[in-house]
């Protein structure tokens, strides 16, 4: 079976199964209907669907609930009763916190940040395999889809950071200038977010073990992100032979960051040296691979 | 016997694309091949547990669930400027296939379709939730099919009209009934303009007095676009509706012309 990979390729294949018609329709201008947008177009037909992609996030996040008695009040209860578990787990009965300075604050913002990236991410991967009969029947850009989840992801986040901030300042922390740079952090992992969401659509609409399989992978990078330990002590007293993990750790874009937003929120938190740069390079290496990735197969969403 | 005469003109007629000498064609269709995957078991037998999986892993054999159906097989036509195109054939002819792959959303597995402008197909009903108050519902659906803010605001009075849902646009659509929610779905797509419209049974649903309406939405819309698309299994709205009638069997054109023609051939068939 033939999949065409590019228009061009598509094309062809149609030049073969031609005469006159293709003929007629050259001389009355008529286009294949077919046909992958250039780049730049695609980034044009995407900015005119904004308000789409707002509204499609916003109805989603507002139906999700709408069946539960509290509604939307699980928007914010479903952060706390996160937080209350991970502590209840890692700070009560593992009693991880020996060794960190206010291991609450450390925690909650670990988990809560990580969470921002996973749920976007899984999110993504079915953004494009769970709309099948949209992109079936609507004409529209389709990563316009994988940037709705991320949209609603963060109007999921706006609750969490407040519950964030609430806990941490509970914890004795004071607001300092620093915390001027939440916004700076959150952007770019919202970026990197988006990137990676567009990367896993295109292999969710086409891999469909990837839905199965994605929990376990989320669940091994959060234990790898040092949502739970600190990952400078933890590589300290690596040997030598296997400092290759320190290099994997510290690359970890989800480590990255973590480690940003406790060196905002935690006074006494050391933040490494490689996290600001760490998080720029993914936010933009992901954006630009995730968007260039996901467009190749543009007009092939929907067929499988 | 005249029946006859012209049915065999039409058949004939069939096997060579037409290619009419007035009037300028907005969509043409060469050699249309449709082929996609369907996901799913079709049998009991095939559906199986865990170890029939693993086995069949083993024995490096596919997926059983996964199928592949040539839903088009080879169908050409040309359709002109003003031309009202119903379609018609049993279930399973082929006949949403085709009309998808007009509006460009399922692609050729060989030959191709040329288009004027852009077609679009009439449904956003899987866009809508219903779990949402049916005014946030008429807003995303109107933003799905591509309009703006100000569009939106123009034709959000004519929508709820239009629908005669009335004070229902405030309770979400999972309390409508489903003539309710058909009209209001048939509403909020047909108030965009369309240059190629394609509309896949949007009569079949609500009442008598609704029926009327939207059949006259649907003369108006034939006016201002190009060309429409019509595909439904009530062949009195088709012969009141369209001028050209293609007649789908098992994919291919079985008959293409006049929708007299047409449909007293397929009446008989």
């Amino acid at each position: 079976m033939s999949q065409p990979e590019s228009a061009v390729a598509d094309a062809q294949a149609g030049g073969q199964a031609t005469g006159s018609l293709a003929e007629l329709a050259r001389r009355h201008g008529l286009r294949r209907a077919i046909a992958r947008p250039s780049l730049p177009t695609y980034v044009r037909q995407l900015w005119a669907r904004r308000h789409f992609v707002l509204k499609y996030a916003t109805s989603r996040n507002v139906s999700k609930y709408s069946d539960s008695a509290l509604g939307q009040l699980w928007q914010l209860l479903t952060p706390l009763l996160n937080a209350g578990v991970y502590y209840l787990m890692f700070g009560v009965i593992l009693n991880q916190k020996k060794d960190i300075e206010n291991y609450t604050a450390f925690l909650i913002t670990g988990v809560f940040i990580f969470t921002f990236t996973q749920r976007t991410v899984s999110g993504g991967a079915k953004s494009i395999s769970g709309n099948l009969s949209m992109i079936r029947a609507l004409h529209f850009p389709r990563a316009a889809l994988p940037l709705a989840y991320a949209v609603q992801e963060l109007q999921q986040l706006a609750w969490s950071m407040g519950v964030l901030m609430g806990i941490v300042l509970l914890t004795g922390e004071t607001v300092t200038i620093a915390w001027l740079l939440i916004p700076v952090a959150l952007s770019l992992q919202l970026v990197f977010n988006i990137g990676a969401s567009l990367f896993m659509a295109r292999v969710g609409a086409f891999a469909r073990d990837m839905n199965q399989l994605l929990p376990f992978i989320m669940r091994t990078w959060l234990y790898a992100s040092g949502v739970f330990f600190s990952i400078p002590s933890r590589v300290a007293d690596l040997p030598e032979s296997m400092s290759f993990i320190r290099y994997i750790l510290e690359l970890n874009p989800a480590a990255a960051f973590i480690e940003l937003m406790r060196d905002i929120l935690i006074h006494d938190h050391d933040p490494p040296m490689w996290a600001w740069s760490t998080a720029i390079f993914w936010a933009v290496f992901a954006l630009v691979i995730g968007f260039w990735f996901f467009w190749r197969a543009e007009e092939r969403y929907g067929r499988g | 016997m005249a029946e006859a005469e012209a049915m065999e003109k039409a058949l004939a007629a069939a096997e060579e694309p037409r290619v009419p000498h007035t009037g300028t064609p907005t969509v043409i269709v060469d050699d249309l091949h449709i082929v996609y995957k369907v996901y799913g078991s079709t049998s009991e037998a095939e559906k199986g547990n865990a170890a029939t999986a693993l086995l069949r892993l083993l024995r490096r054999q596919g997926r059983p669930q996964m199928k592949e159906i040539h839903a088009v097989k080879g169908v050409s036509f040309v359709a002109t400027h003003g031309d009202a195109i119903g379609i018609i054939g049993r279930n399973g002819s082929g006949k949403s296939t085709l009309l998808r792959a007009i509006a460009g959303l399922l692609p050729p597995h060989k030959g191709a379709v040329y288009t004027d402008g852009q077609p679009s197909l009439l449904g956003v009903n899987a866009a809508l939730m219903k779990e949402l108050t049916g005014e946030r519902n008429i807003v995303l659906g109107c933003y799905a099919m591509g309009m703006n803010p100000a569009e939106v605001r123009a034709k959000y009075d004519d929508i709820v009209d239009f629908s005669g849902i009335g004070e229902f646009v405030q309770f979400p659509m999972s309390t409508y009934s489903s003539g309710m929610g058909a009209r209001l779905r048939f509403a909020i797509a047909s108030a965009k303009t369309h240059d190629v419209l394609l509309i896949d049974e949007a009569l079949a649903t609500g009442d008598r007095e609704f029926k009327r309406k939207s059949q006259e939405r649907i003369m108006q819309m034939r006016e201002s676009a190009g060309t429409v698309f019509l595909v439904a299994h009530n062949l009195d709205v088709i012969e009141d509706t369209c001028n050209r009638v293609i007649w789908l069997h098992k994919g291919k054109i079985k008959m293409d012309g006049d929708p007299k023609e047409v449909i007293a051939a397929y009446n008989k068939a």
